[in-house]
């Protein structure tokens, strides 16, 4: 409130000093008229976009209707697709997988993510191009990199097998990755965490940089071991910034399509079908468009309530 | 050891810590490379290299991925290729050694010309919409500033195939499926929600004495804008319209969903790539490198900033 008030009176003493031409050239435009005119389009796109869409989509989640059929009769369902998406044993199965797949990928992303962040940190010479080099998967185009890694788990004349078979002595023809019910969980697992386990180490990299060095000081002035050190000060200090990595990782993979779609294709059987192959699947092969919109519904509503708690977390990294 | 009396801070890693702690870096480093630098190596491969076991590591490199990528071709009797007339390039011959020939250019330059096309156009207005927004957000009081902020960031976080639902349905009634404007505007509403997070923080930082001196000498608010804060957040614009670029360059689930054609990118065409019986791998591979080199390049010059990009702007080093 001071700082407007401050800057009124700055303004005005200007206008005082300017030429009466300057002056109501300042007046012309306000800030209030200059803050709508710059913020309106943003909003106008995100409207016309995201929540126009999203509106059709809760008017849709009620009715039977099919986008394939245009022209048939469309019936109001009440809210008969909610409530046989969750009794559906099929739709549960998938959440499973789906969670599996989150819980998988975030323990070993965030273990081994901070375990590299905690390497680097050591500040060995040229850790800054090898942190570089680790950084480049994550930068990658998902699906792109999804269909490449199924020519590296080609049973025989895959690399990925190849290497396995070359260390375990189990032969390269011996197990097919992405063929195999036991197996496909975690070929995406692996995928996912070669591409995202330099983005949980940035995030948590940036957090045990932000610990000052006096803390430290402090704890060998106190004798405290290395090992106390690391649980009572580096570990509770980077935590916010681990949780912030934890968090974006969950949203993400939660709605994780591109990747697992070009992999695995949900396969085989239904071991990968994580809740948006499912979704694609009910909208864009089945074309039950209705059954469809009450499902990502749902997923909507899920991800919002995370969301929320991740700008929140942002927030709370954001004041350090 | 006594901490004080140390010249050098006691916080100092150990020799023997920092070169254990860079050899399991460096190895990390490398394996993670090398799913990456298998695509490179295959891409030089000829079909029958590609799918050799044991893999191969030592090879002829050939072209013939590369040519590949660029044409169609059909296959013929040895007979009819001898009856043509000498072989006037490289890849005419490389093609007919196969018993092939070149029957047309292959669709992976239109697809990629569709990726820069969309790729820049939704970078540039993402970022031109998403500059004067932050830029209000930043310097004015507007109302229920929090909550649009928080508006804006949600609707990146939607699923794609949920939000492709009913943009699917409303495309269908405008006209706009597959077409080049319909994915433009669909990845300009994705990246303005990361344009207005990033450009804000970039503005914040730039201190509201500068417009205020400029405006007291008599420029306009607008003036004062365009002349004293755009050249000072002329890095982070920068930065974010390659992480928006980036974005697009990269999308798949709209791409595959809302466009077959005409306006399809590179992401959802390159699994198409095939040859005769099966996947043509090092036309894939060839088809992948292209696609993935500017990306490298990109995360190199931005990596400073890298940090910023990916959680919107609010950890900064």
């Amino acid at each position: 409130m001071s700082d407007m008030a401050a800057k009124t009176s700055l303004m005005r003493r200007a206008a005082e000093a300017t030429p009466v031409r300057v002056a109501r050239r300042i007046r012309g435009l306000s800030d209030q008229v200059i803050a709508w005119l710059f913020i309106a389009p943003t909003i106008a796109l995100l409207l016309a976009i995201n929540i126009f869409p999203l509106i059709w989509t809760v008017q849709l989640s009620f009715t039977n209707y099919r986008a394939n059929r245009p022209n048939a009769p469309v019936k109001g369902l009440g809210i008969a697709n909610y409530a046989n998406i969750l009794t559906d044993p099929d739709i549960w199965a998938g959440m499973q997988v789906t969670a599996r797949f989150v819980l998988a990928t975030i323990v070993i992303e965030t273990v081994l993510g901070f375990t590299l962040a905690y390497l680097i940190d050591r500040k060995f010479r040229g850790h800054g191009i090898w942190t570089t080099i680790i950084l480049i998967p994550m930068m990658l185009s998902p699906a792109v990199v999804g269909n490449f890694w199924t020519f590296l788990y080609q049973p025989q004349i895959g690399l990925f097998n190849y290497l396995v078979a070359f260390f375990s002595g189990v032969p390269p023809s011996g197990f097919s990755m992405i063929g195999e019910v036991s197996l496909a969980p975690w070929s995406i697992v692996i995928v996912d965490a070669w591409m995202w386990t330099p983005y949980v180490m940035l995030i948590c990299l940036a957090g045990l940089r932000s610990i000052p060095n006096d803390i430290y000081e402090a704890a060998e002035v106190d004798r405290a071991s290395k090992w106390r050190q690391f649980w009572s000060i580096t570990l509770p200090m980077a935590l916010p910034f681990i949780m912030l990595a934890v968090l974006f990782r969950g949203i993400e993979n939660f709605k994780m399509f591109d990747m697992v779609n070009l992999l695995t294709n949900g396969g085989p059987g239904s071991t990968t079908e994580l809740a948006s192959i499912t979704l694609k699947r009910e909208a864009f092969e089945k074309w039950r468009t209705g059954y469809s919109s009450a499902f990502a519904i749902i997923l909507f509503c899920t991800i919002f309530g995370l969301a929320n708690i991740y700008v929140r977390a942002l927030n709370r990294v954001k004041q350090r | 050891m006594s901490g004080i009396t140390t010249a050098h801070s006691v916080v100092e890693p150990t020799r023997l810590a920092k070169r254990i702690a860079g050899t399991l870096v460096v190895l990390y480093a490398v394996v993670s490379m090398l799913p990456l630098l298998w695509i490179l190596l295959t891409g030089f491969k000829t079909p029958p290299d590609s799918i050799a076991y044991p893999p191969k590591l030592v090879f002829a490199p050939s072209l013939e991925g590369y040519v590949n990528l660029f044409t169609t071709r059909s296959r013929q009797p040895p007979e009819y290729i001898a009856s043509l007339p000498p072989a006037e390039t490289w890849y005419d011959r490389l093609v007919r050694s196969r018993n092939m020939v070149i029957a047309g250019p292959s669709k992976y330059v239109p697809r990629y010309v569709n990726s820069l096309v969309i790729g820049f156009g939704s970078t540039f207005l993402a970022v031109f919409l998403g500059t004067i927004a932050a830029y209000a957000f930043s310097r004015f009081r507007v109302p229920l500033k929090d909550d649009l902020l928080f508006f804006i960031l949600s609707t990146r976080m939607m699923p794609p195939i949920a939000v492709a639902i009913p943009i699917y349905l409303m495309y269908r009634e405008l006209g706009l499926t597959d077409t080049k404007l319909g994915m433009i505007l669909l990845y300009t509403a994705v990246n303005l929600s990361l344009a207005v997070w990033l450009l804000k923080g970039f503005i914040d930082e730039i201190p509201r004495e500068y417009e205020e001196a400029a405006m007291i000498d008599g420029y306009t608010r607008l003036q004062a804008f365009r002349k004293v804060v755009l050249p000072q957040a002329a890095t982070g614009i920068a930065a974010t319209a390659i992480f928006c670029l980036i974005f697009s360059w990269n999308e798949y689930a709209f791409a595959v969903l809302l466009t077959s054609g005409e306006a399809q990118t590179t992401p959802p065409f390159i699994p198409f790539i095939i040859g005769e019986g099966g996947q043509d791998w090092p036309a894939v591979a060839a088809g992948t490198t292209l696609f993935l080199v500017p990306i490298v390049v990109f995360t190199i010059l931005l990596r400073k900033l890298l940090l910023r990009g990916i959680t919107f702007g609010a950890v900064r080093r």
